[in-house]
């Protein structure tokens, strides 16, 4: 309806004058101005509205519990099938560490890291450090983004154009630059690297290493023309003199040595030899506790066994001996069998002393073994770092000639003997940055932080041997925003093309393409992971000057107490730390974990009552420097000298890490040109302070009970494969002459396993105690970690562990003598886990039948329905169950020691087909269930039976040296029932649970019992005369 | 005017008419409780507080809170719990055994032994319930109940499951007897009050009494009730212990697998039953002035069978030494060097010098009838059978077949907080029970007031 306005109303005096500033504001319903912007306080309507969507998005948020991160895919990558992991080979680098990897990746995420078995260099073979690396990728303590100065977070372009900016300023002023890193196997980098100094000509790249062979270097270098080290080739050497050279766990390449290794340790009915390997050393190693004959000697005694070795030697070649020498026990008998096996033999020593390293190459000169164990044709990189130009160039940056430094992702004020002193010369510099991807003890000291990516985020490459390359593609993409150390300085080099990946590309393409499809070539490399080419053999002739050399060595005075620093077996150099696996892991040899130490002899320590770990604080003095640290009574370790693991009192790695320990590397000093580990006229002084050592095992002896280690030496080897075997029998009622196997006699029917009856064999032969596989069983299973206090309290929660037993000399009869370790005892490792018993003990106590048999000889349990009533663990005789105390996963208490379980970041390891458990739940060892579903599926999906080989075990695919044999017992084609020669032990019932062993070797640990293991073990031979008493 | 036999020794002393009993006994229910028995609850409601404590922190952080590890599963939770179990057999077997055998003496003391065996019952049960890692679930998957997750079952080869059976019969017919028991002197009560008027008690003893009105038909009844449930109690007695026993006895751990472990179980129980009760009754008949029910003829008796029943245990423990030796076994010769000389050597010669060595005592004629030594003794052996049971539980899982996997056990604050919190328990109920029910058993007790068939 339209009304015609025949009157006017106005609202005011306003409207009727309708004057500019009415008119202006005529639309707003208030007539007042609004508000300026700039007014903070918001308005009524404001405050209404927020408080209306605040309390409907919390009462929202309240109805359903929240969703997170679980997104589906709205368009599925096509390479990714949810559940379905995919595999890329790649290349695991640390330094001068490397390995070929498969890394296994789920969803996008890599969850673990295997070895890769086409490698020529490591074979297949892993390490500790290598498998628990996958963690680090998701370490809370990485950088997020680069840095610049104090600010949290800058970005690329920020950072770029001033370290570009300063850069240019020191190229004008003709100042030096460093770039420093520890060794760099990569040709790409090293390319590219080459490329920045192009630009900035006054660059210098610097590499050290933490724990240094630049003594070997050198002494190569006097003998044959050359700084390099060699390949070493232990598979082909029948007698081995190692002079504390940890081959297998941290000496230059212990995963390539571990396989070579293994091989000349394996015994069988047809293969009744084995290498002997001499071991000479003052703190028990791994390497040492595998060797046949150990020798406990002190660090400043290494040059003069050499010496001795080489006289002895000499005379019989007929050449003139030289000065100095000691006699040790074993020599003359290592120096006679070394003559007979010339050219199959190897001699290496762990010091960084040219000195000794040369008189060990004329050593392996004058017994022929270049050519055969020691291949000076394929040089290795795994150690290039030059002592010398480190120490010059910390000299002159404390002068203050340095300019600028790029630390390429190395950390030498931690792990630098002179770190300290570096610290502080960083001060003097103008331009300081770190590529490291966290901010370490060397980043704190740089202004900029240009983190890189973790290897599993990076393309990369690297030649650990020569023409023997490997390539490293990412697993994922960048988690951070980090970017490849490579780019970094291409753009700071002013390059246009900086895309790492292209150029890595274009050199492999320049450096070894040889026509034909180029994405096909590239692709295959991309599969393998490796490329190998050939090596032209080519011979060498010793000139170095052992006589000098001998007085070199003579010269070393000894006095007081010799503190020799070494890496362990766990944590390595330190550089790893922070992961907690690794922390977590025993120590091979004294199985302590998240513990700093200083290792002394029993002798040393008479004032210690070791039990239970329970020790005391000792002060110790050395180069000026006093640490206080727990005492570790180690067997087997020379009197007079103590040791103090590498790798700990880490201040900046992350939670994990920081405040363990005290940092070793000052102890170190430099003799001959080269840091030598060891520090003489060291004192130490017992506090009258208590510690409690957090270790996984506090017994030491196996208490000479034959039923759990059977070992033989390998003379009686030779007679009988049966050797040291031991064969319980029991008495019947029947008949107390007749005496019957325990296995025979049982209250059970027993059952048949239709389809598959798996098995394990586990050799104690080649089985050397690394722990690799307690690591990949960790990484697989989502093994909790669960901290030192709760270790102290014995609850680690591995469902693999590896005992390792010193001998005793007590009497079998003296119980309590028997607790109590020789004084040089021989070690046997023995990898213990489920046993997965046919009568397993612990599925008839549990109330509520949470713990069953599968149908395929499995002992099962379900977490789901476990009331956790313990029964089963303590009912189980190889005390293999783990119980959850707590609730270690989404729990604050365990956030530091626990990432993987307690933060998002950290949960991305997780392997999305195992449980993560509960508090209050048992758990045990699975022999990895979800790899013999998967392995089953497989052969199902593709109508076809299961094949032998087809599905392995964590701990299989780890152990480097092949000690493991997972299988199934019922196909007599398997490599296990082979191995074993397995038979059914009633031919009626071919698939019941009694299987029969042809093998000699084969023996259950506590057979007596009569719960019928799934697993056998191969006896333990030692290569020596006569069973130490 | 009580009539005394010449040549029967009395059983209630003081010539107590029947007047005399009923008023003696009910005086403690009608009158105030008296500051003794505030103090005594309070201390026992302060223990129970704090192990109530103990136990919450249990339930919310998990078994963790005790000092268990890998190798030793079990440690104060079972030592705790077969402890109270053995504790809470002599009640039954003095109202049901000593029953049937006619032994006329008990009827001073059963009631309050059949009480302690309740409580003592349930302080027992809690442990089986605290210790499981995931107590919510295990309350009724260990039950064998229909439940909708299919064919799921308990599993009836495990002797843990054998132990709720064991434990959960014990108790409801141990309960049922004890309060069957009560019902005539609920009646005495509630006739008492109903002549003094107060209307309240009359009311609750009434339905505590279930309308008792003391027939000769409804005693007739109750006669036989009792002895049926005396014939069924009975092998509950020697069942109970049994099955915890089998806890350990079908195990395959050295210093466990043994099969004397029955009849050794159940000499302990009623050994450290006995002395649990003389420590409850020598402080009651104190506290209630009842040395004229409870006499030292009881008390003697009671000694002569912790005399028997601790050589039966030191038997067993010389026959477990002589077994681990003569069996040739190396593990369960290691299993018995370890108790006798390993770390923790202290807790076996604690046993040994509690259980064997001084109930030998009381052969001696001035020690068994005297009430501080008897006092004194009671709590030894029962200090001595929780290390007998500590010893069996910790010393053989703590250092088993494989070396490697050693270790100490060591108690947290938890550990003892448990314990207390199950005194607590105890103690509370006892007071209550001393409190408010009549402690000793009015009806029965009247018909030994007359030792001879002399009319007088």
């Amino acid at each position: 309806m339209e009304e015609k306005a025949t009157k006017v109303y106005w609202k005011g005096l306003d409207e009727l004058s309708n004057s500019p500033e009415f008119v202006k504001h005529a639309h707003n319903e208030f007539g007042q101005p609004p508000a300026p912007e700039d007014d903070l306080g918001h308005s009524r309507r404001d405050f209404l509205k927020m408080m209306g969507f605040g309390v409907a998005a919390v009462s929202l948020a309240a109805c359903e519990a929240p969703v997170r991160k679980a997104i589906p895919y709205v368009d599925k990558p096509l390479d990714v099938d949810p559940s379905l992991p995919n595999y890329y080979a790649s290349t695991y680098t640390n330094g001068g560490d490397y390995c070929s990897i498969v890394v296994k990746v789920r969803e996008g995420r890599p969850i673990k890291v295997d070895g890769n078995k086409l490698s020529g260099v490591t074979k297949g073979g892993t390490s500790a450090q290598v498998e628990a690396s996958v963690l680090s990728l998701y370490d809370n303590s990485r950088l997020r983004a680069p840095r610049v100065g104090e600010t949290k977070s800058a970005s690329w372009e920020v950072l770029d154009q001033m370290v570009i900016d300063k850069l240019g300023a020191i190229r004008v002023s003709n100042g030096k630059i460093a770039i420093v890193s520890n060794t760099v196997l990569s040709p790409s980098t090293k390319a590219i690297i080459e490329k920045f100094k192009a630009k900035y000509p006054t660059t210098e790249h610097i590499q050290y290493d933490q724990v240094s062979m630049y003594g070997m270097l050198k002494a190569n270098e006097e003998s044959f023309g050359k700084a390099m080290i060699p390949s070493y080739d232990f598979s082909k050497a029948n007698i081995i003199v190692s002079v504390a050279a940890d081959f297998l766990c941290t000496w230059l390449s212990p995963i390539e040595f571990t396989k070579q290794y293994a091989q000349t340790r394996e015994v069988s009915e047809e293969k009744r030899d084995m290498s002997r390997h001499y071991h000479f050393e003052a703190g028990m190693t791994l390497t040492g506790a595998n060797a046949d004959h150990r020798i406990q000697i002190k660090p400043s005694e290494e040059g003069a066994v050499v010496v001795q070795l080489y006289n002895l030697l000499a005379a019989k070649a007929g050449r003139s001996s030289v000065a100095g020498g000691i006699d040790k026990p074993f020599l003359a008998k290592a120096a006679d069998e070394l003559w007979e096996n010339r050219g199959k033999s190897l001699v290496v020593a762990g010091s960084n002393d040219k000195a000794v390293q040369v008189v060990v190459n004329a050593i392996n000169d004058m017994l022929g073994n270049y050519g055969s164990t020691i291949l000076p044709h394929i040089p290795v990189n795994y150690r290039q770092g030059n002592d010398e130009a480190m120490i010059n160039f910390i000299n002159d940056a404390d002068a203050g000639n340095v300019a600028g430094v790029i630390f390429y992702n190395c950390n030498p004020v931690y792990d630098h003997p002179m770190g300290e002193k570096l610290a502080g010369a960083l001060k003097k510099v103008g331009l300081k940055i770190s590529t490291a991807y966290k901010e370490d003890e060397t980043g704190v000291e740089c202004e900029y932080l240009a983190p890189d990516h973790h290897y599993l985020e990076a393309w990369n490459d690297a030649e650990p041997k020569k023409n023997h390359y490997s390539v490293a593609q990412p697993a994922i993409s960048p988690i951070f925003k980090t970017r490849a150390a490579q780019e970094s300085f291409l753009i700071w080099a002013g390059e246009t093309n900086v895309d790492y990946y292209e150029i890595l590309i274009d050199n492999w393409k320049t450096w070894f393409f040889k026509g034909g499809n180029l994405r096909a070539w590239w692709d295959k490399c991309l599969y393998d992971g490796v490329l190998e080419l050939p090596v032209e053999s080519s011979s060498v002739s010793f000139a170095g000057n052992v006589e000098s050399a001998a007085n070199t060595i003579a010269s070393v005075k000894s006095n007081g107490i010799e503190l020799f620093v070494y890496e362990n077996g766990t944590v390595g150099n330190g550089s790893q730390a922070n992961n907690p696996l690794l922390q977590e892991l025993p120590d091979p040899i004294t199985k302590a974990v998240w513990e700093h130490y200083v290792t002394v002899s029993p002798a040393d320590a008479k004032e210690i009552n070791f039990s239970e770990a329970k020790t005391k604080y000792a002060s110790i003095t050395a180069n000026g420097k006093t640490v206080k640290l727990p005492v570790l009574v180690q067997p087997g370790q020379t009197p007079g000298t103590i040791g103090i693991p590498l790798g700990y009192g880490r201040t900046r790695a992350g939670k994990v890490a920081d405040g363990i320990g005290v940092n070793a590397y000052p102890f170190a000093s430099v003799v001959n040109g080269s840091w030598s580990f060891v520090a003489t006229g060291a004192t130490m002084q017992m506090l009258d302070e208590r510690y409690w050592l957090a270790t996984t095992q506090t017994n030491q002896t196996y208490m000479k009970r034959a039923t759990v280690i059977q070992e033989t030496v390998l003379s009686e080897f030779k007679n009988d494969p049966g050797a040291g075997r031991y064969r319980p029998k029991v008495a019947t009622w029947k008949d107390p002459n007749h005496k019957v196997e325990p296995g025979k006699l049982s209250m059970w029917k027993g059952h048949d396993y239709k389809n598959h009856h798996w098995g394990m064999a586990i050799d104690l032969n080649t089985c050397i105690g690394c722990g690799a596989c307690v690591v990949a069983c960790n990484v697989e299973n989502n093994v909790h970690l669960v901290g030192r206090q709760e270790v102290i309290n014995r609850r680690e929660m591995h469902w693999l562990r590896i005992d390792r037993y010193y001998s005793t000399n007590a009497d079998v009869h003296d119980l309590k003598g028997l607790e109590k370790a020789a004084e040089n005892p021989e070690v046997v490792f023995q990898p213990m886990l489920c046993q997965h018993c046919n009568n397993a003990p612990c599925e008839t106590v549990c109330p509520v039948a949470a713990t069953t048999h599968s149908t395929e000889g499995l002992n099962q349990m379900t977490y789901n329905r476990c009331i956790g009533t313990r029964y089963c663990a303590n009912n189980c005789p190889y005390k293999v169950r783990r119980f959850n105390w707590f609730k270690y996963h989404d729990n604050r208490q365990f956030e530091q020691v626990n990432p993987a379980m307690n933060t998002s970041l950290g949960k991305m390891v997780l392997n999305p087909d195992v449980t993560v458990r509960s508090r209050g739940v048992m758990e045990k060892c699975s022999f990895c269930v979800q790899r013999i579903q998967q392995g089953k599926l497989q052969a199902k999906k593709e109508k076809r039976p299961l094949k032998d080989g087809e599905i392995i075990t964590a701990c299989q695919a780890a152990c480097s040296t092949g000690a493991i044999v997972f299988g199934d017992v019922n196909d007599p084609e398997s490599r296990i029932s082979k191995l074993l020669q397995i038979s059914p032990a009633d031919e009626n019932r071919p698939y019941g649970i009694d299987k029969k062993t042809g093998n000699p070797r084969a023996y259950q640990v506590l057979e007596e019992v009569g719960v019928k293991p799934n697993i056998w073990y191969l006896t333990k031979v030692r290569n020596k005369e006569e069973v130490k008493a | 005017m009580q009539v005394v036999s010449a040549i029967r020794e009395p059983l209630i002393t003081g010539t107590k008419t029947l007047k005399d009993v009923s008023h003696d006994i009910s005086r403690q229910v009608e009158g105030k409780p008296t500051r003794l028995w505030w103090m005594a609850f309070g201390v026992s409601l302060a223990l129970l507080s704090w192990g109530a404590y103990c136990c919450w922190m249990l339930l919310w952080h998990g078994i963790g809170v005790w000092g268990l590890n890998k190798t030793v599963g079990w440690a104060w939770d079972i030592t705790n719990f077969v402890w109270w179990v053995g504790i809470g057999h002599a009640g039954t077997l003095i109202s049901a055994i000593l029953l049937l055998f006619r032994q006329r003496w008990r009827m001073s003391i059963n009631r309050a032994a059949e009480a302690m065996t309740i409580f003592a019952v349930i302080c027992a049960a809690s442990f089986p319930g605290f210790h499981m890692g995931r107590l919510w679930l295990g309350f009724y998957w260990a039950l064998p109940l229909p439940n909708t997750f299919g064919s799921l079952w308990v599993n009836f080869n495990s002797p843990l499951l054998w132990d709720v059976f064991a434990i959960s019969t014990y108790f409801t017919v141990s309960l049922v007897f004890w309060y069957m028991g009560l019902i005539p002197d609920f009646a005495v009560i509630r006739d008492r009050a109903v002549v003094q008027g107060n209307k309240i008690r009359a009311l609750a003893y009434n339905a505590l009494s279930f309308g008792w009105q003391g027939g000769a038909k409804t005693w007739m009844r109750y006669e036989s009730v009792a002895l049926i449930l005396a014939g069924l109690s009975t092998p509950l007695v020697l069942s109970v212990h049994t099955i915890v026993s089998f806890d350990f006895a079908t195990s395959v751990i050295p210093g466990w697998h043994t099969t004397i472990f029955p009849p050794y179980f159940v000499a302990g129980a009623i050994f450290s039953g006995f002395a649990m009760v003389l420590t409850l009754l020598l402080v009651t008949r104190k506290v209630f002035k009842l040395e004229q029910y409870i006499t030292v003829y009881h008390i003697e008796l009671m000694n002569i069978i912790i005399i028997i029943t601790g050589s039966i245990v030191g038997i067993a423990y010389i026959t477990e030494l002589f077994i681990s030796w003569y069996s040739r076994v190396p593990y369960e010769g290691y299993a018995f060097y370890n108790r006798v000389q390993g770390p923790y050597a202290w807790a076996y010669w604690s046993m040994m010098t509690c259980n064997v060595i001084s109930p030998q005592l009381f052969w001696i004629k001035k020690i068994r009838t005297s009430i501080v030594a008897t006092f004194v003794l009671s709590i030894i052996v029962n200090i001595g059978m929780w290390f007998e049971r500590f010893v069996i539980i910790v010393t053989s899982i703590h250092r088993d077949y494989i070396p490697s996997s050693w270790t100490m056990f060591y108690p947290t604050m938890y550990d003892v907080g448990q314990y207390i919190f199950t005194f607590g328990i105890f103690f509370t109920a006892f007071f209550l029970f001393a409190k408010f029910f009549p402690v000793i058993n009015m009806a029965e007790v009247k018909s030994i007031l007359k030792s001879t068939s002399e009319k007088k």
